[in-house]
């Protein structure tokens, strides 16, 4: 009963590896079907006896499963959107700009469920169970504004009606619980701000580990450079002639390149020139980057000026200075980044590096400055907010007390004002959202003005003007544009960047990335298919992508730290926000752990957080930290052992087969072909013989003699077929046999060895 | 049994999807797109000749097409036509989740012009030139092409027997990083 049920078992494991089998499909279906009809022929049988009816439950059940399974991953990729689009254009593009696409999907993955726990947690609440809009003074354009809150201009400014909505953080009301659900929104508030970058820190870094352990054993570099080039260097999806000649140029290329650097690996001319040059780009560029530093700097203590007059008198441009000056740096540095690092004279793949590193640089620089900046401004919120607290205070005890005094009652009832003529602080992080806000805007607008000026108008300028120009406008100097894969996606982490600092500010602005992505996803595969031409040099996207994630992971880290910082040490404004009158935003936590939940996890966290169980827990993480990267160490230690081995063992066979002659005469044969079991050269298996080898083996080197490999030494010769004799195609002369264990040395036996060999059988052992 | 009814068979879809790398979609779209290759020619036909399969607009620009078509050809005359099932054991073989065996084992029968299980100099230069385009100014000198095939030697023949058989090919492609993306 036992072997029957293994055999029912390995029928099932053959069934399941079916597919990995080189077959013909002839063959599998047949194989299929007999492995099928016996499992449920026997299935059955085994269930006899005791137990039947559960052992088939189970076994139903399990197919069930099984189709279940399937089913759902048939789903699951129906479900991926855009998958049609991005093909498309990888197979006009290659790869590397099909790349951005992905990327682009990602993001917007990211983005809308970001959206989904703020829209759900925070702004559905609010608009659902909270105060509706003219309630209370915080939710009501003031009575000073309010003829001119539905006047275009200022609600593109994001001031008017749009300033006291729920896409800013003013509109939140600071009740501890709202509705009939006692729903706690200043606390759920709080934890969704942080939640968001949770998340996003727990999806990037999950997305890094997948990539990471795939390309990890790349590092060999220059090991097989050449065999790379020649065997994986085509890019299958590529299904555009125009994109395939691309491709052909760029390999042959490729090829001279690496001939020409392998023969010439000592030259190297006038190295002291180059590093002088060297040196000196990078000396321009130090400059140019803390001159965009300081514009910004300048230009955004100028919009504080700015503020303080009357708006009136201000043209477009000087109240959107700042955004348009840092959209302005962010398209004008780039190329000249480009133009100086000619001088640099690095390899293409490295000058993309440093180039990718120095816009880095340039749009890092910029957005610190710009926050830098707002902070000042923040600050002096802070200071004029004081006053008007006290102007309010002050107010309202006056009141009282007049009241008091002409009434003479103690039940004062609350000032009856108007929620539009209340005095109102400042609220410094509604401005610090409307900031943020009209930052993506306006780099939204620049991006796609650039598509529709930079690539369609030039395209149809190209197209149309060629007709009656003198020069050959599509081959000359303005021609198509290509695709800028590095700008763009830097361009879409920094917008990522920006949209993780003002989330919390403005929760309506991951909805409004969630949207701009959408259309960006649309617009630029019409723009890439419509004006761009395939690059010059159409290279794979390879081992890139984790660079890009590794610098999305950076900037988290970074938009992070501004976030954190004013939550922990900036008091929230007194009149408006979800934190409205605390001393600090995150007393909003300490007041539920006291008042909501019960006493003893109260204890606990005031426990935890005891500063004598924080220090030993941080120096157990660093140590920890330390072991990991020492065992991570070893490992990659224990590797190199095992390379070199590996290394020697091969060289060893080497130098033993110099000397013999020998040659691949074996013909494969296509149909009997086996799964090839190891991939690697053989070990030390030189001096043991192996066993009993597959059938049809043959040892393709007549020339071993059988008690070579037995007594190993490695000399000895028969020069039964030259080295320069052709591999004919081999009629089976003879069954196959158990082969002498002298011409596998080696574990498997060398590719070919498999089917038929011709000439004299090697003798068997 | 390549089938040329308009519809493909419940069960047989459950096998298809049993003994390749491809979700039932693909299948379906697979089989869509062999039926309309094979719709202006008669209906009995089981087979679709080499013309037609190189006339996709996947396999145009592709310089090993005839080759590709060679290899998963079960025909007995060897003239490079496909039945369905070759067609689907095709597209399973170049698909995201095919794994690295299959796919070095097909890459090597690929790239064997001759067929005669190694990869020698001949079936080297082949390759190249495939690689290189056909107009003359792309084309490798033969100086250049005889340094290119004698480094690409050194690099991946093992045994120094001149040729590369499969276990050394496939050792040099498990190394490569772009190839070990899909495995």
């Amino acid at each position: 009963m036992t072997s029957l049920k293994e055999e029912v078992e390995e029928k099932k494991k053959l069934i399941a590896t079916l597919r990995n089998k080189p077959w013909r499909m002839k063959r599998r279906l047949k194989l299929l079907k007999e492995c099928q009809a016996f499992v449920e022929e026997f299935e059955g049988a085994l269930g006899k006896g005791k137990g039947r009816k559960l052992y088939a439950y189970k076994v139903m059940m399990a197919k069930k499963m099984i189709k279940f399974n399937r089913d759902f991953d048939n789903f699951k990729t129906a479900c991926i959107p855009w998958e049609r689009k991005i093909k498309e254009v990888e197979s006009h593009f290659g790869s590397s700009v099909a790349s951005y696409f992905i990327f682009l999907r990602w993001m917007y993955g990211l983005n809308l469920v970001l959206f989904a726990f703020m829209f759900g947690l925070v702004v559905l609440p609010e608009v659902m169970m909270g105060l509706p809009y003219g309630s209370i003074p915080r939710k009501t354009v003031p009575r000073a504004e309010q003829d001119r809150a539905m006047d275009i201009s200022v609600l593109l400014d994001f001031g008017g009606y749009c300033k006291y909505s729920i896409l800013f953080y003013g509109f939140y009301n600071d009740e501890r619980t709202i509705g009939v659900l006692q729903f706690r929104l200043p606390l759920s508030y709080l934890l969704v701000g942080l939640g968001i970058f949770g998340y996003s820190l727990m999806v990037v870094i999950r997305t890094m580990a997948r990539n990471s352990d795939e390309g990890g054993d790349g590092g060999d570099d220059g090991q097989f450079t050449f065999a790379f080039k020649m065997f994986t260097s085509w890019d299958y999806l590529i299904g555009n002639p125009e994109t395939a000649d691309n491709k052909y140029a760029s390999i042959t290329t490729s090829f001279k390149e690496s001939i020409v650097d392998e023969q010439e690996n000592q030259k190297d001319e006038n190295i002291h020139l180059r590093r002088f040059l060297r040196v000196l780009a990078n000396f321009l560029i130090l400059c140019s980057l803390g001159g965009s530093g300081f514009l910004i700097y300048f230009v955004v203590k100028r919009s504080q000026e700015f503020a303080n007059l009357d708006q009136d008198e201000l043209s477009w441009f000087e109240k959107n200075e700042v955004e348009f000056v840092m959209s302005l740096l962010g398209l004008v540095c780039p190329p000249l980044f480009e133009t100086i690092a000619e001088l640099e004279e690095y390899h293409p793949r490295i000058a993309l590096k440093w180039q990718l590193g120095r816009i880095f640089a340039l749009f890092l620089g910029n957005l610190y400055t710009f926050l830098f900046a707002l902070f000042d401004e923040v600050n002096a919120k802070l200071e004029k907010e004081k006053s008007i607290r006290n102007a309010t205070i002050w107010g309202l005890n006056e009141y009282y007390s007049n009241y008091s005094s002409y009434h003479n009652t103690t039940d004062i009832p609350p000032p009856d004002i108007h929620p539009a003529d209340v005095i109102r602080g400042p609220c410094w992080e509604t401005a610090v959202g409307i900031e943020f806000v009209k930052l993506t805007v306006s780099d939204i607008q620049v991006t796609y003005m650039t598509i529709l000026i930079g690539d369609f108008l030039r395209a149809m300028i190209v197209r149309f003007l060629n007709y009656c120009w003198c020069w050959d406008l599509e081959a000359g100097f303005p021609s198509y544009g290509e695709f800028d894969i590095s700008g763009n996606v830097l361009g879409l982490i920094f917008n990522q960047g920006m949209i993780w600092m003002g989330a919390f500010y403005a929760p309506g602005l991951v909805g409004l990335n969630v949207l701009r992505l959408l259309t960006s996803m649309y617009y630029q595969c019409w723009a890439v298919m419509s004006c761009n031409v395939p690059h010059e040099r159409v290279f794979k996207a390879s081992k890139s992508n984790n660079f890009y994630m590794g610098l999305l992971l950076l900037v988290l880290f970074l938009s992070l730290l501004p976030v954190v910082y004013t939550i922990m040490t900036l008091p929230p404004s007194f009149d408006c926000g979800p934190f409205s009158g605390r001393e600090q935003m995150y007393n909003v936590v300490m007041e539920t752990i006291e008042n909501d939940l019960p006493a003893f996890i109260g204890n606990i966290f005031t426990y935890a957080t005891n500063p004598g169980l924080i220090l030993p827990a941080v120096l157990l993480m660093v140590l920890a930290i330390y072991y990991l990267n020492a065992t991570s160490k070893n490992y990659q230690n224990a590797n190199l052992e095992l390379k070199k081995k590996m290394q020697m063992a091969r060289d060893e066979e080497k130098n033993r087969r110099n000397n013999k002659e020998n040659t691949n005469q074996v013909m494969q044969d296509l149909e009997d072909l086996l799964p090839n079991r190891s991939l690697l050269p053989p070990a030390a298996e030189e001096e043991k013989p192996p066993p009993v080898l597959e059938k049809g083996s043959k040892s393709p080197k007549v020339a071993k003699r059988p008690g070579a490999a037995a007594n190993g030494k490695g000399v000895n010769i028969q020069k039964d077929v030259s080295l320069a004799a052709p591999n004919p195609k081999a009629a089976v002369t003879h069954p196959p046999g158990p082969r002498g264990p002298s011409g596998n040395a080696r574990g498997p036996p060398p590719g070919p060895a498999r089917g038929r060999g011709r000439g004299t059988p090697p003798s068997r052992r | 049994m390549g089938t040329t009814a308009s519809q493909l068979g419940k069960d047989l879809l459950s096998e298809y999807q049993e003994l390749t790398f491809l979700t039932k979609q693909e299948i379906l779209l697979a089989h869509k797109r062999y039926s309309e290759l094979l719709s202006k020619e008669d209906r009995n036909l089981t087979s679709v000749p080499m013309e037609k399969v190189l006339s996709l607009p996947e396999l145009k620009s592709n310089p090993f097409r005839k080759r590709i078509c060679h290899v998963f050809s079960t025909s007995d005359m060897k003239d490079g036509s496909l039945t369905f099932e070759d067609f689907l054991d095709l597209l399973s073989a170049f698909s995201d989740s095919a794994t690295l065996e299959i796919k070095s084992h097909y890459a090597f029968r690929i790239f064997d012009f001759d067929d005669d299980g190694t990869l020698d100099g001949g079936d080297l230069e082949k390759l190249v030139n495939c690689l290189t385009g056909k107009t003359e100014d792309t084309r490798l000198t033969p100086e250049e092409m005889r340094q290119l095939i004698s480094n690409i030697l050194e690099e991946s023949d093992i045994d120094k027997d001149g040729t590369v058989n499969l276990s050394e090919f496939q050792h040099v492609i498990s190394r490569s990083p772009d190839f070990v993306r899909d495995g």
